[in-house]
């Protein structure tokens, strides 16, 4: 098992470096620099070029290149145009807020996915289980952003169970115990909005495993051994469904990302999302380089993690 | 003439290990093989899971890739396989073991039979037709099946399908893998009766691949027997059968369950004789590996791998 | 005290296909005896697995009418609870793939105890792990410590179905059926399995249905056969009658589709098993892949017939069979032979 993790982290490195220069490249690629927009206009051609001289803006890109990982290294994204304050500050509160949110949603997920995955598949092509498919595929149907549109519009404006925008009720003190449930009330209906929908494909993923096992001669195995129906269940069909089900977990994050960009937007929640549609808008460069690199570096990291986990849950890997 | 030569054939796989892949070693699938089949014989291959037999027949059609030896096809050397033109690829053919996931499940009888004919000859719509009709007749199908799927068939008729593909292009020889295993017995009788029948007909050589001895005794004039990758014994039918001479040998034969019940204890005692001598002698015929010797002769037709002497 | 173990009385197992009930397993009437092998022997399609299933209880969605009488007890038709108590306890068997017959993600140890802990909940852990060594040991498994420990994919094909036997005996079954256990390994392999269940079967004087295809190896093992065509017997009789005196038309092409030494040309059965759907249910159920047999010799509705004592045939088209490319008259002097 070692060795297929070491391995899978040796493949993991160069994919990360590959994805710096892409991002790089076409930051590059973008019309304008730094100093376009700002400077003062009244600044003459050559002092602007005098300027980009020193601030090493002409130099070859693999230069600009070692200069910025190296930046990245210590933790130096760069400044912010629009901000006016270093990219890593401006990341830290609010990756922290698309932390918090990201692992609401996946709760919520997996707490509505293994039970109606458990119910669907157990009792596949029953009414119970038609009803939930019937779900799947209305999840499936439904584009996020306008089902959290509705889910605001019902939930924080019409019956106003749930703030409407922010991360946080503002006045209140960090650490203080208001706070904290004023950042979980904040969080509750995005990350509801988000598992609901992104849960569709984990309990499709589960009831068609569960589906699958039933039908697997082991199980018949257990039923001649005496087993009853729960057990049969508990022990064999489940277990083995829920394994791969583990291991789906890392690619959750690839759809947590593209979620958390449309719901942060819709929600006005100050998370990564929305500074990445906003830096865009702005065309802050320097931001957007740094959420696409912490976007796929997660995303990257996602894979290895469902990677490690099925090397682990699997005895078929584990013993390799 | 031998219409087939097998020289010193190896197949060998690499074993990845290690943080890097790299290959560590080889697992020797084939392992020095040589043979060679006269025309219009029967030759069978017989060996048990992962004796590499099949990667044999594999290897001499080029389904797999040759890590050393010389294969001659009717005196022309075709181990390189770029050298492997259509014209020789027409003549050898092959048939698989599975009649179920062996033919295209989307494909008409039609195209699975006159693909080959599309490959080599150029025919017209009708005559294309008109050939695998015949084709269809002579492997005993209704030609007005051609428009059928191959699910709309048995297990036997598919098997036919699939010889019905195999000789389309008048091959002078056939590699068949297991052709009957996954069939019932009395389809299995079906397919065997109808091999030898087109075989007188067309002349055929057959390269009969098996790990069923009593087929093999039923279909083969001459028999080799394979362990590890290496041969054990090839003889006639009559060598192997009524004077078989390495243990691996005997062991196999001693294995089959005979049809006679009041054989039982006979056979019984056999088998236990032989797995005396089997444990008692083990060295004498298997190296510090586990792998058989090189082949010794001990008559004009029969081989045996047993160690140098003196 | 009788020697019947297991009665089959009118066996009807049914499968639903579209609106219709389609018996696979057909007015069954079947006995076993204590320490007896009876063979079943059929080729795909007779009903000879759907016949096993059914007495181990282990279809889900089938209709089974007919008494199946365990011990003397009706088994055919009790609750899922007495079922439980008797499966792997008293009733065991034996599956065809050993790859795919165990749990992939279970320790071997953990899947011969499990069938431990299901029927004595009382026994030590400590017991237990015995036990479970014992039994990999009795199957032939080296280095049962450590065998213990291991995931399926770890042994090989012959290894995993003496764990699946291991599973089987472990509360030393009263019938052990064996559905095709041999069917998927190696030749020699193949031998040693036989061996195996031939010795235990000797040491815990179980029944044994033994079901194949393979008439080498109910040859070798089985004290009585059946032969299943078309989920009906249509031959039953001890294992020497059966192969030199066999009656009924299907198992004398059976017998002579499979090689044998002088043998030039192997006989064919013409047609095909009907589908499950397509199976004729009126009359002789063989009669349309023996058309040369005049349809007046057989019966309206046949039935076994007791030949002489032990020996049951259907139908009384066998008084009339002959191979078409023999006449008669070579046929009925060859039969006399013996």
């Amino acid at each position: 098992m070692w060795k297929f993790i070491v391995r899978r982290l040796l493949i993991t490195f160069p994919q990360i470096i590959l994805l710096s220069v892409l991002i790089f490249l076409m930051a590059q690629a973008m019309p304008g620099d730094a100093l376009t927009g700002v400077i003062d206009p009244n600044v003459s051609l050559e002092e602007k070029e005098e300027l980009r001289e020193r601030l090493g803006l002409n130099a070859p890109w693999h230069e600009k290149y070692a200069d910025w990982v190296g930046g990245i290294v210590q933790g130096d994204f760069g400044q912010s145009f629009r901000f006016k304050m270093p990219v890593t500050e401006l990341l830290e509160q609010r990756l922290m807020n698309s932390f918090w949110l990201s692992l609401m949603t996946l709760l919520f997920t997996y707490l509505m996915a293994i039970p109606l995955g458990i119910i669907s598949g157990r009792y596949n092509d029953t009414l119970l289980d038609s009803s939930i498919t019937g779900y799947t595929y209305l999840g499936f149907a439904t584009p996020l952003f306008i089902f959290a549109l509705v889910m605001l519009w019902v939930f924080g404006y019409q019956l106003g169970w749930f703030p409407t925008s922010g991360s946080v009720t503002p006045g209140l003190e960090p650490g203080s115990m208001e706070y904290v449930i004023s950042k979980f009330n904040h969080l509750l209906l995005p990350a509801l909005s988000m598992a609901l929908i992104q849960t569709v494909s984990t309990v499709q993923y589960l009831r068609s495993e569960i589906v699958d096992t039933k039908q697997k001669e082991f199980v018949i195995t257990a039923r001649a051994k005496g087993a009853s129906e729960s057990r049969v269940y508990n022990k064999h069909i489940f277990r083995n469904s829920l394994l791969p089900i583990a291991a789906f977990f890392g690619y959750e994050i690839s759809f947590l990302i593209s979620g958390t960009i449309f719901v942060e937007k819709i929600f006005g929640y100050p998370g990564m999302g929305l500074l990445f549609l906003e830096s865009i808008l702005l065309r802050d460069y320097s931001v957007v380089n740094a959420v696409v690199l912490i976007f796929g570096v997660a995303a990257i990291l996602g894979a290895l993690l469902s990677d490690i986990i099925l090397s682990i849950v699997d005895p078929r890997i584990r013993i390799k | 003439m031998a219409i087939l030569e097998v020289e010193d054939l190896k197949v060998y796989f690499p074993i990845k290990a290690g943080i890097f892949n790299r290959t560590v070693d080889h697992i020797k699938a084939v392992d020095s093989v040589s043979f060679s089949i006269e025309e219009g014989k029967t030759y069978g291959l017989v060996g048990e899971s992962g004796s590499g037999k099949t990667t044999t027949g594999r290897g001499i059609i080029g389904l797999e890739n040759i890590t050393a030896g010389k294969i001659l096809f009717d005196g022309v050397d075709i181990t390189d396989k770029k050298s492997k033109t259509k014209d020789i690829r027409r003549d050898m053919q092959m048939i698989f073991q599975d009649p179920y996931s062996s033919l295209n499940p989307r494909k008409r009888v039609f195209d699975i039979i006159a693909e080959p004919l599309r490959n080599y000859e150029s025919l017209s719509k009708l005559e294309e037709k008109k050939q695998v009709q015949e084709l269809l007749q002579l492997v005993g199908l209704s030609p007005e099946s051609i428009l059928k799927y191959p699910h709309e068939f048995s297990g036997g008729q598919r098997q036919r399908i699939g010889i019905a593909r195999a000789i389309a292009l008048k091959p002078k020889l056939i590699i068949a893998d297991e052709p009957v295993s996954a069939l019932d017995v009395s389809v299995q009788a079906q397919v065997l009766n109808f091999m030898q029948d087109i075989q007188k007909e067309l002349g055929l050589t057959y390269l009969f691949i098996s790990h069923d001895l009593g087929i093999v005794k039923h279909m083969c004039d001459d028999i080799a027997i394979m362990y590890k990758g290496r041969y054990v014994e090839q003889g006639t039918k009559h060598d192997i059968f009524n004077n078989p001479q390495h243990i691996y040998t005997k062991r196999l034969v001693s294995a089959i369950p005979d049809i006679n019940p009041r054989n039982r204890e006979k056979q019984f005692r056999f088998r236990r004789d032989v797995q005396k001598e089997y444990d008692e002698s083990y060295d004498d015929y298997f190296d510090d590996k586990g792998l058989a010797y090189g082949l010794q002769p001990i008559s004009d037709t029969h081989l045996v791998a047993l160690p140098e002497r003196g | 005290m009788s020697n019947k173990l297991l009665e089959l009385k009118n066996l009807k197992t049914s499968f639903q296909i579209g609106d219709e009930y389609y018996a696979a397993v057909d007015d069954v009437t079947l006995t076993v005896n204590k320490n007896e092998v009876l063979g079943i022997v059929g080729e795909s399609g007779s009903g000879k697995s759907a016949l096993a299933f059914s007495v181990m209880g282990l279809h889900t969605r089938a209709k089974i009418e007919g008494n199946i009488l365990f011990n003397g007890k009706d088994i055919a038709n009790i609750t899922p609870q007495e079922l439980n108590r008797l499966r792997g306890d008293e009733l065991a068997m034996i599956f065809q793939d050993p790859l795919t017959a165990l749990n992939p993600l279970m320790e071997i140890g953990d899947q011969i105890a499990e069938t431990l802990i299901l029927h004595n909940q009382n026994m030590s852990q400590k017991a237990r792990k015995e036990r479970v060594i014992e039994l990999l040991n009795m199957v032939g498994i080296p280095r049962p410590e450590y065998v213990y420990e291991q995931f399926p994919h770890e042994l090989s094909g012959g290894m995993r179905q003496r764990v699946v036997i291991a599973i089987a005996i472990a509360n030393q079954p009263e019938l052990l059926i064996a559905d095709e256990p041999t069917t998927a390994l190696d030749v020699t392999i193949q031998a040693q399995i036989l061996d195996l269940i031939r010795k235990l079967k000797n040491d815990m004087h179980s029944g044994v249905i033994l079901i194949t295809h393979d008439l080498g190896v109910v040859a070798e093992m089985a004290d009585r056969i059946a032969v299943m065509y078309a989920g009906q017997i249509v031959e039953v009789a001890d294992v020497h009658t059966l192969f030199e005196n066999p009656k009924h038309p299907y198992t004398r092409s059976l017998l002579n589709s499979v090689p044998a030494d002088g043998q030039d040309k192997l006989h064919v059965i013409q047609g095909i098993v009907p589908a499950l759907q397509n199976l004729p249910r009126e009359g002789c159920r063989f009669s349309e892949r023996i058309p040369w047999i005049d349809a007046t010799h057989h019966e309206v509705n046949p039935v076994l017939h007791e030949v002489t004592p032990g020996h049951f045939v259907r139908c009384t088209c066998h008084k009339h069979f002959y191979f078409p490319d023999k006449t008669k008259e070579a046929e009925l002097h060859g039969n006399s032979r013996s």
